[in-house]
Order: C-alpha cells, then sequence, then structure tokens
C-alpha cells in the first residue's frame, strides 16, 4: 500500500495530495531558511495561528451570503488577513511598546489563536450546513481533496520559489548584517516584510494539507536539517528545500496508504526523522562524528604528547598515553622507547620546532592558524618550504635511552 | 582654505559643500529622549584619512551610523560629495563593528567578499568568473587570500575584520566609513589594515575612521574630528588633536599625566 503511494497509484485524490504537499514542503523549506537564518522562525508560529480567526470569519461570511462555507480560496484569503493583522499587532508591540519580541509573539500567537478557536466553537453550535471540516486547518486534512485545491497549492508555492528566486540576494544580505546591508542602501524592513510575507504565503497555502499548528515545523525542520550538511547559505537553502519537499511527499504517502492518519503531523514526524538522522550521522556537524572526532583526538594528543615527553627524557604517568604508545610499538612493556619509538619521538620534538618557526613568521599566517599541537606539517607546507626552516633549526636530535 | 573660527572659538576650515565626500550639518541622533550626538557639524577633506575620536558613548558609532542612514536622526543633513545620501550610496563604503555579525552564520570568506559585489550583480545576475577573481584580489589585498573557503566562524576577531575590509574593497566605492577596525585585534592585521588604509588614500580615495587608540592618531591619521556628543574639535592634526583640545574632550576622563605624555608625543 505504502509503495503503491510512493509511486503515485493510490488514487486521484493521494496522488494530488502528494504532489501538492511536495510543493508545498519546498517551498516552505526554502522559505524557512530565510527565517532560520534571520533568527525569527517563531515570528511563524505567530503568524499560523493567528491565520484561525480569519478561516473561521471568512466561513461565517460565506455561509450567512448563502455560498459555499467551504469554499478554499474565500477560507484561504480570510486567513491572509487576520494573518496579516496578527503580524502588524506583533511588529506594533514590539516597536512601541517595552515588550521584547518573544513576548510579543507569544502574546499574539495566543490571543488570535483562542479567538479562532471560539469562532470555531460558535460555529459548531451554528448548525450552518457542512461546517464540519474548518477543524481541519488545525491539522491538516486531505480527504476529498479537489484538483482546485491542488492547483491552489500549486501556484501557491510556484510563485513563493519564485519571488525568493528574485530577491534571495538580498534577504541573504539582510539576514548575515543588517546594519551593512542598510548602508548599501537596502530597505531593511521592507525586505524584512517581504520575508513574513512570503512565510505568510506558505503558511496560508499549507493550511489544508499540513494545518496552522505545525507549518512551522515544515518551515524550521528542513532549514535547521540543511544546516549540518554545508557551511554555504545558498546550499542551506537548496538541501532545506530537498528535505521539506522529501520528507512531505513521504509523509503524504503514508498517511494516504493509512487514511486514518493526518497528513501534517505525519509530514512533521518525517522531516523530523530526516532532522534526528542528520543530527546523528552529518559528517561534520553530527553528533556521531563530533564524538568520533572526540575520541580520535584525545588518542592523538596522548600520543604526540607521549612521544615529546620520550625525546625530551621525561617520565610518562598517564595509562592511556603508556598504553597507545606500547599498542603502537613505539615503548617496551616496561616503559623503555624502542628504535621505532625514537625515531617518532625526534620527529615529534623537531616538528615542534618547525612549528614554532612557522609561527613566528608573519608569512606564514595562513598555515599558522591551522596549529593545533597535532597536524602534520608536511600537510600545510611544502616540502622546500620546510627544507627552509630546517636551515634555521639546524639539524634533528638524538632521543636518548 | 579658509580659516574660520566659529562662535565657540573653535578652528574650522571651510571647503565648499559641493565637493566635500561627507558634510554633516546639524545632525542630532537620541536614544529615546537622551542625544546621543547633539547638533554635529562636520566636513571631510577629500583624499585624507580623518579620525573620528571622543571617550566611550560619545556618539562616535551612533553619528556614523547616523550619517549613512542606518539609525534615523532626529535632525540634521547629510550630503555626499555634494548630493543627497541615497544617490551617492554606490560610492559609500561601510565596514561596521565586527560584534553585530553572528559567526556561525552558514558562509565562507569568500562570499562574504562577494555580498560586496552583490549591487554590481544586481537581483538576478549571474556570478562569473571575474566576480570571484575580482573578490580574491580584495582578499589578498588583506593578506587573507589561503583563507577563502573557510567558513567565517572558524577566524580570529582579526581576521574577521579583515574580511569585513575586503568587502569593502570589492565595492570599489570613494568614500570608506570604518567604525572602529582596530578594536581588539592582533598586531598583524592591524599593520595589514593600516596599509590598505594608506593605500587607499594614495589611490585619491577619502577615509573616515571611529578610532579607540588615541596613541595611533598622529601616525596614522591626517585630520582629526573631536566629538563627545557635541563637536569639540575640528581640523588637522596638528592644529586639532593638542592637549586643550582632549581635555576639553575626554574631560576628566583622561588623568593628566595621560595628557601630558600625549601632548609632549605631539609636540
Amino acid at each position: 500500500m505504502l509503495i503503491d503511494a510512493l509511486l503515485l497509484q493510490l488514487g486521484y485524490n493521494a496522488t494530488l495530495v502528494a504532489i501538492g504537499a511536495t510543493l508545498l514542503g519546498v517551498s516552505a523549506g526554502v522559505t524557512g531558511t530565510f527565517l532560520f537564518l534571520r533568527k525569527r522562525a517563531l515570528v511563524s508560529d505567530a503568524i499560523s495561528h493567528a491565520t484561525l480567526p480569519g478561516v473561521c470569519l471568512a466561513f461565517i461570511l460565506m455561509a450567512s451570503f448563502g455560498g459555499d462555507g467551504r469554499n478554499l480560496v474565500g477560507l484561504l484569503l480570510g486567513s491572509a488577513v487576520s494573518a496579516s493583522a496578527g503580524l502588524w499587532c506583533l511588529n506594533w508591540l514590539t516597536r512601541n511598546t517595552r515588550l521584547a519580541e518573544d513576548a510579543a509573539i507569544g502574546s499574539v500567537l495566543s490571543v488570535f489563536f483562542g479567538f479562532g478557536i471560539v469562532l470555531l466553537t460558535v460555529i459548531q453550535t451554528l448548525g450552518v450546513g457542512r461546517q464540519a471540516g474548518l477543524e481541519g486547518f488545525l491539522l491538516g486534512s486531505t480527504a476529498g481533496m479537489l484538483w482546485a485545491d491542488a492547483m491552489v497549492i500549486a501556484v501557491g508555492g510556484a510563485v513563493t520559489l519564485l519571488l525568493i528566486l528574485l530577491i534571495r540576494r538580498p534577504m541573504t544580505l539582510v539576514a548575515f548584517d543588517p546594519e551593512y546591508a542598510a548602508a548599501r542602501g537596502l530597505p531593511v524592513s521592507k525586505i524584512d516584510m517581504a520575508m513574513m510575507g512570503l512565510v505568510m504565503a506558505v503558511t496560508v497555502v499549507g493550511l489544508k494539507i499540513v494545518g496552522l499548528i505545525l507549518i512551522v515545523a515544515l518551515l524550521i525542520i528542513p532549514a535547521v536539517t540543511a544546516r549540518f550538511w554545508t557551511e554555504r547559505s545558498d546550499y542551506v537553502v537548496l538541501l532545506a528545500g530537498l528535505a521539506g519537499g522529501l520528507s512531505a511527499y513521504i509523509g503524504a504517502a503514508m498517511s494516504a496508504s493509512a487514511p486514518n492518519l493526518p497528513t501534517g503531523p505525519i509530514i512533521v514526524l518525517m522531516s523530523f526523522a530526516l532532522f534526528l538522522f542528520s543530527l546523528l550521522f552529518a559528517p561534520n556537524r553530527g553528533v556521531l562524528a563530533a564524538v568520533l572526532r572526540h575520541f580520535r583526538f584525545q588518542r592523538r594528543v596522548h600520543l604526540r604528547q607521549g612521544l615529546l615527553a620520550l625525546a625530551q627524557g621525561q617520565p610518562i604517568y598517564e595509562k592511556l598515553t603508556l598504553r597507545l604508545l606500547r599498542n603502537g610499538g613505539l615503548v617496551r612493556a616496561d616503559g623503555v622507547a624502542t628504535d621505532k619509538g625514537k625515531a617518532r619521538a625526534a620527529k615529534a620534538l623537531r616538528d615542534e620546532r618547525r612549528w614554532a618557526v612557522v609561527r613566528a613568521d608573519q608569512a606564514h599566517e595562513a598555515a599558522a592558524a591551522l596549529y593545533d599541537g597535532l597536524r602534520q606539517i608536511e600537510s600545510v607546507l611544502t616540502q622546500d618550504q620546510i627544507t627552509e626552516i630546517d636551515r634555521h633549526i639546524g639539524g634533528p636530535k638524538e632521543v636518548l635511552a | 582654505m579658509l580659516d574660520l573660527a566659529s562662535s565657540n572659538g573653535q578652528v574650522q576650515q571651510d571647503h565648499g559643500l559641493d565637493d566635500s565626500p561627507l558634510a554633516i550639518r546639524g545632525l542630532t541622533v537620541s536614544y529615546g529622549q537622551k542625544p546621543a550626538v547633539f547638533s554635529v557639524d562636520m566636513t571631510v577633506e577629500p583624499g585624507k584619512m580623518t579620525a573620528i575620536i571622543g571617550p566611550n558613548g560619545a556618539g562616535k558609532s551612533t553619528m556614523l551610523k547616523a550619517a549613512l542612514g542606518i539609525v534615523p536622526p532626529v535632525s540634521g543633513q547629510i550630503q555626499v560629495f555634494g548630493k543627497p545620501l541615497d544617490a551617492q550610496r554606490v560610492r559609500i563604503a561601510y565596514v561596521p563593528q565586527r560584534a553585530s555579525v553572528d559567526w556561525d552564520f552558514p558562509t565562507r570568506v569568500i562570499d562574504v567578499v562577494l555580498m560586496g559585489l552583490y549591487r554590481e550583480l544586481g537581483l538576478l545576475g549571474r556570478l562569473r568568473g571575474h566576480h570571484k577573481a575580482a573578490a580574491m584580489d580584495c582578499l589578498d589585498r588583506v593578506g587573507m587570500g589561503d583563507f577563502a573557503t573557510r567558513q567565517i566562524g572558524q577566524l580570529s576577531g582579526g581576521q574577521q575584520q579583515r574580511v569585513f575590509l575586503a568587502r569593502a574593497l570589492a565595492q570599489g566605492a570613494d568614500l570608506y566609513l570604518l567604525d572602529e577596525p582596530f578594536a581588539g585585534v592582533d598586531a598583524a592585521t592591524e599593520k595589514a589594515i593600516i596599509s590598505v588604509l594608506k593605500a587607499l588614500r594614495e589611490a585619491g580615495k577619502t577615509v573616515v575612521v571611529v578610532h579607540h587608540d588615541l596613541a595611533t592618531v598622529t601616525d596614522y591619521f591626517d585630520n582629526v574630528f573631536l566629538i563627545n556628543t557635541n563637536k569639540v574639535a575640528e581640523g588637522t592634526v596638528a592644529e586639532a588633536f593638542t592637549a586643550e583640545t582632549l581635555q576639553a574632550a575626554y574631560g576628566g576622563r583622561l588623568a593628566t599625566a595621560q595628557v601630558d605624555q600625549l601632548a609632549l608625543a605631539l609636540g
């Protein structure tokens, strides 16, 4: 069943949901990266929770005029209006009161959301036809998704991506160094507003599939996941789009293959799975890599300190050092250096002297910056440069006993 | 050049407002109700290196930021090469204080310098080989060429400062404004930065630096501007960097021994 869903064989509705979700995932991942870089991730949570009153009011309006209260475009327009109101309140609070941004976010989020829940309960008691379904905007509900719905999501996602492509450079500059951006004449507050507008677009478009409570996860988690894999901001954006799209696609497929599972939470769990994998296994910034690096580093430090101690005739007390030296065939069981050990020790001492020359010399600044007590000098300088340094420090010294 | 004594007895040099790289009139900036900069006039001489000095909290950085439009002034007029600021942004390069940046931001040294070319690239222009070559050239000028692909968090403070300078160089501007570029940097960086600035001056560019170290003013700069919320003095180092003006700017914060020492050094 899952395979069928992944291969888009599970029927019209499931296929629509999968495609719409993927587009949403990609644009949420990409948009969310700029939020993440700008350190405004939780503003998206305030925006998404602020959509609820608008959805409910739009429904009431449309139903009371005799139309279909569940018309998606109408509901999304309503959500956009109240989300804009929430954003406006947030800006006003941070700018005109002494409230810090996090407190302002909490206030706006809870007040708007509470108001929305009240409206939702009112609607449920009104008995206006076919009101069931608005709760679907909380966690996402894809049952009975229409071609028109999927088009709205697809177009919204595509337009968002295009706009981001257009203003990616100003947004990156503003996220990295807003003062410099202002000095360059960039309209920083307008760019921030544009970014928030894009976030709102993604939120509104994602209300149907992922729901307002969890859209923030789809905005943030892919960006954080991508951060583990690269040190370049443009790659973070691309990888976040990939992560968002992938988790949305798989999540939508899983949800389609087991109809009782709500789509939004499954998608979020998928993106969390990707995040967990990256957290643990990413080569540079992952936890496993860090742990392995630490132990490897510890062994290298002990080995090097042991060799230097041997070279200078100092006694070695640490058990780990002695064990490593013994296992490497560098000392005998009684702690006396072997020939191999003496040779290595002499080289270690010589390298320290070479490093001292490098670090004192202005011309070798880039190489000197790489000194960490362990790095092999041959990996940083050419043989000619090393020979040049050797001329200063004289020949190698023999290690005694 | 005319030497005019202004109403409070300080020496002022009057250049035509038309050609001054940076002309400030009546600038007042405040945070809340307290003025950080009050009614300050400044005329920067072209092709020279000018230091803005004053005690901590004197409004030096604020003045620079207001001149660039980063903080909104309460009042004041700014003109850059005789025209309003917004028309001349292309000709100004700004090197901010290092502290304002997140060093865990995913960007490499070369990417930071390429940001200096964003205006030239526009929104959609492709990054071509000659852009990268120009960026590498700027990095080489500040001695950071070997660090191009390192993430910025891996650099020391002085190295980071030099990368920011390279970014400003990439713009090819005529007026350079630097906010405490020598604060907390190592000797090698200080030498690298001052030699780049002097080369800019030789090339006819104008350099304005918010400077924190009184001991190096006479070595590095042609002109000084002393500020302590109000303007205290403005002019060449010989005219405006004297024991009296320093005492007036720093008040009791400079020990008399320091002032005498400086006066001796100033000759």
